[in-house]
């Protein structure tokens, strides 16, 4: 059987914070076990600040690990740190879309030159023609009309530069792109037809996608498996309709309650109220949701809740799943 | 019957270097007592400007071209400025998008509270304090005592929200407007948010209009929803009828392209075209390019105003 695509163990980043006389550590993303299979679009949920960016800064090889492995298509990228990955050929085949398309633009690029960038820079593509042609075909792809490949990202609309943002990532043909927030900065009209073209583009190139959002709703819609984050450790993964049916951690059912639906108007529903505890050094031994879980007992204060198999692809770190 | 808060044919246009921005066109709403309004729509469709355009706190280069804003009998905007801040924070208030910033960053929320008990309440400046402390233990604050020590940075996004909500009530206002106030919160923040918005308009009996991009958040808080697109008002309805049943075209499409608990992508529909450009002579629907259902009737002036059933109006010559 061939390895999954992507393979993260035990992954960590910690973050010095405080002062001289007080040190301290930021425990953005503690001991992730993540898998991507090979043409498999995982989703990633959680609040803001339980460490999803940080993570995907870490699958990207942006910034070197504290500790843990990623293993890309069986070779170990972690071997190498994230300066010298930087010109490695493995660099190409991940590729991230980022969130706000305004803002990861360069302003001074026209839209040609900021698709060929990566083209240039990764995969040292000089050859003019092929170059162009390359960069023709990545806008073809995501539906870029050829005349607004010599304008620059402030003339064009939220949707034409979310697509440049994507032609941009997959010009170089990575095995896998990670989408973080990919619409979020959209209105719902422009983000269906991005979702729409995500989709096909996934069926078309067979990439595996990484999809990040705070919106359960978006994720559904692309995703077969979903990995949900609390304070930078996975609670529980599960199958889409799995999680959505039947969700066995306290705070993913606080999650999927939490989404307006009017079919359940008026319903008193349980509410996840206070906030979370701080990620600076963490006690290693306390469930990170204790405190705000509504479940929690003197036995999460004991011993750190680890992930338990239940059914297939269904894991959750819960003493009381 | 004249509601809490009645806006009447109102047109409003921005004055630009570019020409003239028509932002609002012959829009009109009313809201009841104690009745939750959701203001629908993408963004560029108007809908912050109309909430600014009732608190009287538009851009200078904004100009009414006509119609009445009337909040409990005082028409907004022929009253004197001197009348119209006598109105806002204690009447009516307004909660903003983005919390943290609408706050002020250097000084105490607690004090934030005390200066709209001080401006707009009848209260002596030894009871002002016990009221603030009041005012954020209403919206939930735990340890009121302690955050009203605390600066807006000291607070999570939530908690900033819940401040703004604080001072926004502090006076019993009649009318709340709420101009996305849960954009940018966390949907579990969010749903904490809304429940506290829905039960505290409730138990006072107080108006809210509720401004959102969100049709599945509006759906679930709302009496009663208006759909913007491009300055129009272009439907306004029940919940249940406007969700189950929508007449306008351009509803029904935003309902198609929101993402619910229920949808598939391949349900998942795009509303073609965009937004027209406001600043060019525009048809008498300004939906009618993007719209399937067009007709040679589209072109005609006014645009008219059809009522499907009670308290159900749609802005559509061919409504569905």
């Amino acid at each position: 059987m061939k390895p999954p695509l992507l393979e993260a163990r035990g992954l960590s980043k910690h973050y010095p914070v405080g002062n001289r006389r007080r040190r301290a550590m930021l425990h953005a993303v503690d001991e992730v076990d993540l898998v991507i299979g090979r043409g498999e679009c995982v989703g990633l949920v959680g609040e803001s600040g339980c460490g999803k960016s940080t993570l995907v800064r870490l699958l990207a090889r942006l910034i070197d690990p504290t500790a843990g492995t990623i293993v890309l298509d069986g070779a170990d990228t972690t071997a190498v740190s994230q300066s010298r990955f930087v010109g490695m050929p493995d660099r190409a085949r991940i590729q991230v879309v980022f969130q706000d398309p305004t803002e990861s633009l360069n302003p001074a690029f026209r839209v040609f030159k900021a698709i060929a960038d990566p083209l240039l820079q990764l995969l040292g593509l000089r050859d003019r023609p092929k170059l162009a042609a390359r960069v023709h075909r990545a806008a073809d792809l995501v539906g870029l009309p050829r005349e607004l490949l010599t304008r620059y990202p402030h003339q064009l609309s939220g949707g034409q530069r979310a697509r440049v943002g994507i032609a941009r990532a997959i010009a170089v043909e990575p095995s896998l792109l990670i989408l973080d927030e990919p619409t979020s900065a959209l209105d719902v009209s422009v983000q269906a037809v991005i979702l729409h073209l995500l989709a096909d583009l996934r069926a078309a190139l067979g990439m595996s996608y990484l999809f990040v959002s705070h919106d359960l709703n978006v994720v559904r819609l692309l995703c077969s498996r979903i990995v949900v984050m609390y304070l930078g450790r996975v609670v529980e993964t599960a199958p889409t309709d799995v999680l959505f049916t039947a969700p066995r951690h306290p705070y993913t059912q606080a999650l999927i309650s939490a989404i307006p639906d009017p079919a359940r108007r008026g319903e008193q529903r349980p509410r996840l109220d206070g906030s979370p505890r701080s990620p600076v050094d963490p006690d290693p031994k306390t469930c990170r949701f204790h405190g705000r879980c509504p479940i929690g007992t003197d036995r999460c204060t004991g011993a750190m809740p680890a992930l338990r198999p239940f059914g297939e692809a269904h894991f959750t770190a819960c003493h009381f799943a | 019957m004249t509601g809490q808060l009645q806006i009447d044919r109102l047109s409003l246009v921005f004055r630009t270097r570019h020409g003239a921005v028509r932002a609002l066109e012959d829009v009109s709403l009313s809201i009841e007592r104690g009745e939750i309004l959701g203001v629908v729509g993408e963004s560029g469709s108007g809908k912050s400007v109309l909430a600014y355009a009732v608190i009287g706190l538009q851009d200078p280069a904004a100009e009414v071209l006509g119609g009445r804003i009337l909040f409990g009998g005082l028409d907004m905007l022929a009253a004197s400025e001197q009348a119209r801040a006598d109105v806002r924070g204690r009447e009516l208030a307004m909660i903003f998008q983005s919390p943290r910033t609408a706050l002020n960053p250097i000084r105490k929320v607690g004090r934030q509270i005390e200066d709209i008990l001080r401006q707009h309440a009848n209260v002596s400046s030894g009871e002002l304090r016990r009221h603030a402390i009041n005012a954020l233990a209403r919206v939930r604050i735990p340890d009121p005592e302690r955050r009203y020590h605390a600066y807006p940075f000291e607070l999570s996004g939530g908690m900033c929200q819940r401040v703004m909500i604080a001072m926004a009530l502090a006076c019993s206002p009649f009318l709340l407007i709420a101009d996305e106030p849960t954009t940018g919160l966390d949907v579990t923040t969010q749903a904490v948010i809304m429940d506290l918005i829905r039960d505290l308009s409730r138990s006072a009996r107080m108006s809210t209009l509720l401004i959102t991009h969100d049709l599945g958040l509006a759906g679930e808080y709302c009496d009663r929803i208006a759909v913007m697109h491009a300055g129009h008002v272009v439907e306004v309805a029940s919940v249940e009828k406007l969700l189950d049943h929508p007449a306008h075209p351009y509803t029904q499409q935003l309902l198609g392209a929101t993402p619910t608990p229920q949808s598939t992508i391949e349900g998942l529909t795009a509303i073609p075209g965009q937004l027209p450009d406001l600043r060019h002579d525009l048809p008498a629907c300004r939906f009618s390019a993007r719209c399937a259902r067009r007709v040679a009737a589209c072109e005609e002036r006014p645009l008219p105003w059809v009522s499907i059933g009670p308290d159900h109006l749609v802005r559509c010559q061919v409504p569905l």
